[in-house]
């Protein structure tokens, strides 16, 4: 049988899962988006876990908000990558330090 | 009518000094000396109306506001006259020896091209004195005292381009600010302890001020009385020329005659102990201020006129024996004989602006020679200046019968009957005083009238006596020298002349006690012509035949024998000395020590630039921080994160 529990687990582990991507990746800046995405994918499972388990349909239209705005997202954060790839010449995060004081 | 009367006599000098300053070009030498002779003599005449009406009764004192110039907190700035017997006294002084002197000046500075500025400077301090005298509260007093002053700043540095008078006339600004400083602080006492600044209400309140008491640090607490007293005395000091303020006195003779005559010798000196004469309701509050005076007052008096002994430059012995005279003034003050300090001020204005326009007519006479070394004989060539000069001598002496006697004589007695602390050091001072007075004296008129011709034979040539601006002033002058004390001893020190306008603590009304003797001047006579300074006053009259006269030699052998003496009273007992090598330098380097420790290093260094650099090292600690990675953000992120969480869901 499956419960809720094993649901709001599995949602857990994605969004540790790329959490930790986001901190121990200091190579590409590209494996950063995908975290971002998989961080939003666990929050989207959340949603649909707990909508189907409440019996509210309103916990799946902010899914597809989510979805939308996270299409975006991502378009634009590829855009970004190539702008700065094309100017630096790389997209090692290490290198990105031009905040640092 | 009186107010009228009153706003012309102070404002004709001033109108007159705004034409001759700012139109003398325009008017020309005539017009400047006419124009300002007409302002001064227009006032000199109402003024003598003035006295004259309140002396006979026509007039009543007069004490009015007549602009009130601002407000603050109730403090009411106004400009005011107080008019009674002791202002129109000293109104009739002003305006007589300076109307004299305006006279003078057309023979002495004849040939000086800054002729109008002289003539507007001289009816400018008029003006000023005529303010002082006649202010009706504080505020007004200190204007006159601060314009006075001015004036006297300027005209002791009227030959600009003579770098001793630029000295000496900086020497007397900056002497005269050490005064002032403690004037104004006087003043703010009185304010402080009564809350007003004029003169009737104050001493109306001066309870308050006996009452009142000042606690500068821990449980010590002073007498408001003496401590406002002293202070204005300070003031007294400076203006008046007392030991120590009195070193700019002297040197002030680098000006022309007339001016030592008009301001350092017959008004702006005495200003000080008119002053303390009006504020006598403040003084008679505390005895230990009256000490004090009592003791500067007996200093000077004896121990600058020794200065006078051994000075050869004319005028600087008219000039010390100013400072000795001012001294005897301050005496009486502090045995409380007002009344004996005002008579002596008034007839020393006249017979030491005498001596001062008889020295200035020997001046011009020898073509600007003041060594008294360089003179001799000349009676048979200026037999005016001759015999005025010795006329204003005998009254300075207080020979018998002349105005100097009287008013001397009264000081002398009072200190004798005043039983304050210091009163028996002032009367061996003033006693002594008067043989020193008389030594020197003679002394100068031996030097310069009699003996042999020292003078080189071209200046001999063309010694003759003066014109009549000059010899015309000297005999106008003479005659009050002579009469003014038997006519009016009788009514200024024992009669009711000066009415309310002095307050005498009955325990020490030692005038009172002075008139035991007779009030009459005859009676005055009888009792004094036997006395001690008589006798004194001849002997030195003998010795200094004897000395200077009959055996020039002794003089010379003296000052070789008592060298060490000598050499004091040479260096003046070493005052300026002590104030450009000690004071002066002391000052810049207190000055100096300050700038570098407190200012440079402590609010430059501390304050303002270390403030700074503790920001900068701050931030270069803290910007460490700051890595630029993305990941230490989003850690940070999500650390905050967590704890929030945490402590929201575990806190509650």
């Amino acid at each position: 049988m499956i419960t809720i529990s094993h649901y709001l687990t599995l949602s857990g582990l994605l969004f540790s899962l790329s959490v930790a991507g986001i901190f121990i990746n200091r190579k590409n800046l590209i494996l950063l988006l995908m975290c971002i995405e998989l961080m939003l994918l666990a929050v989207n499972f959340n949603f649909v876990t707990l909508s189907r388990f409440l019996d509210d349909p309103g916990g799946q239209v902010f899914v597809f908000f989510i979805l939308t705005v996270a299409a975006a997202e991502s378009a634009i954060g590829l855009a970004i990558l190539v702008v700065l790839f094309r100017s630096r010449r790389s997209i090692d995060v290490e290198q990105l330090d031009s905040l640092k004081g | 009518m009186m107010e009228q009367v009153l706003i012309t006599i102070v404002l004709a000098p001033l109108v007159a000094a705004m034409l001759a300053g700012l139109f003398g070009k325009r008017i020309g030498r005539a017009g400047s000396h006419w124009v300002t002779i007409l302002g001064v003599g227009l006032s000199f005449v109402l003024s003598a109306w003035v006295l004259k009406g309140l002396l006979d009764g026509s007039l009543s004192e007069f004490n009015e506001t007549i602009y009130t110039w601002g407000v603050s907190d109730g403090l009411a700035m106004e400009v005011g006259f107080l008019i009674d017997r002791l202002s129109a006294m000293m109104m009739v002084v002003v305006t007589f020896v300076s109307l004299m002197v305006h006279v003078y000046t057309i023979g002495y500075m004849h040939d000086d091209p800054g002729y109008q500025r002289f003539f507007s400077y001289i009816s400018l301090f008029t003006f000023s004195m005529l303010m002082l005298v006649m202010a009706n509260n504080f505020l007004q007093l200190f204007f006159g005292w601060e314009a006075v002053g001015l004036v006297s700043y300027l005209l002791i540095g009227f030959w600009f381009k003579k770098p001793t008078a630029i000295h000496a006339n900086l020497k007397a600004f900056l002497v005269n600010r050490v005064g002032d400083f403690g004037f104004l602080l006087g003043i703010a006492g009185v304010v402080y302890f009564t809350g007003s600044l004029d003169y009737v209400e104050v001493f109306s309140r001066s309870e308050d001020i006996a009452a009142g008491t000042i606690s500068p640090w821990g449980d010590t607490t002073w007498s408001a009385a003496t401590v406002v007293c002293l202070l204005l005395f300070v003031g007294a000091m400076g203006k008046s020329a007392q030991v120590p303020l009195h070193v700019w006195l002297p040197d002030s003779m680098e000006g022309p005659t007339p001016i030592s005559a008009l301001i350092h010798a017959a008004t702006m000196v005495t200003a000080g102990i008119f002053m303390v004469a009006r504020m006598s309701p403040l003084f008679e509050l505390s005895v230990t201020a009256l000490s004090v005076v009592l003791i500067i007052g007996a200093t000077t008096a004896f121990f600058m006129g020794l200065l006078g002994l051994v000075q050869n430059d004319i005028k600087r012995v008219v000039a010390y024996s100013t400072l000795s005279q001012l001294g005897y003034m301050t005496v009486a003050l502090g045995v409380s004989a007002y009344a004996a300090g005002i008579f002596h001020l008034m007839t020393h204005a006249f017979f030491k602006a005498l001596l001062f326009l008889a020295a200035g007519s020997v001046i011009i006479a020898l073509h600007h020679e003041q060594d008294m070394r360089k003179m001799g004989g000349l009676r048979k060539y200026m037999p005016i200046t001759y015999w005025t000069s010795l006329l204003g001598s005998l009254a300075l002496i207080g020979f018998p019968g002349f105005s100097g006697f009287f008013s001397k004589d009264a000081i002398i007695e009072a200190v004798h009957a005043s039983s304050i602390p210091g009163s028996d050091y002032a009367y061996w001072c003033v006693l002594l005083g008067v043989f020193v007075t008389a030594l020197y004296t003679f002394r100068m008129i031996f030097l310069v009238f009699h003996g042999e011709e020292r003078m080189t034979p071209e200046v001999r040539a063309h010694v003759h006596e003066c014109p009549a601006v000059v010899t015309g002033p000297l005999i106008l002058l003479a005659i009050p020298s002579v009469i003014i004390g038997w006519l009016t001893v009788e009514a200024m020190l024992f009669g009711s002349f000066f009415g309310g306008a002095i307050t005498v603590d009955s325990t020490r009304d030692v005038l009172a006690e002075v008139g035991g003797h007779g009030t009459t001047p005859a009676a005055f006579l009888a009792h004094g012509i036997f006395g001690w300074p008589v006798i004194l006053d001849i002997l030195a009259i003998v010795v200094a035949w004897f000395v200077y006269l009959k055996r020039p030699d002794i003089a010379d052998r003296a000052a070789q024998r008592l060298s060490g003496i000598y050499r004091i009273l040479v260096n003046k007992y070493y005052f300026d000395d002590f104030n450009e090598k000690l004071l002066a330098p002391g000052a810049r380097l207190l000055g100096k020590g300050l700038w570098r420790v407190g200012d440079e290093t402590i609010i430059d260094g501390m304050l303002v630039n270390g403030s700074a650099r503790a920001v900068g090292w701050i931030s270069s600690v803290t910007r460490r921080l700051q890595t630029g990675y993305l990941y230490h953000y989003a850690f940070a992120m999500i650390v905050g994160l967590a704890v929030m969480l945490g402590w929201i869901l575990l806190g509650a």
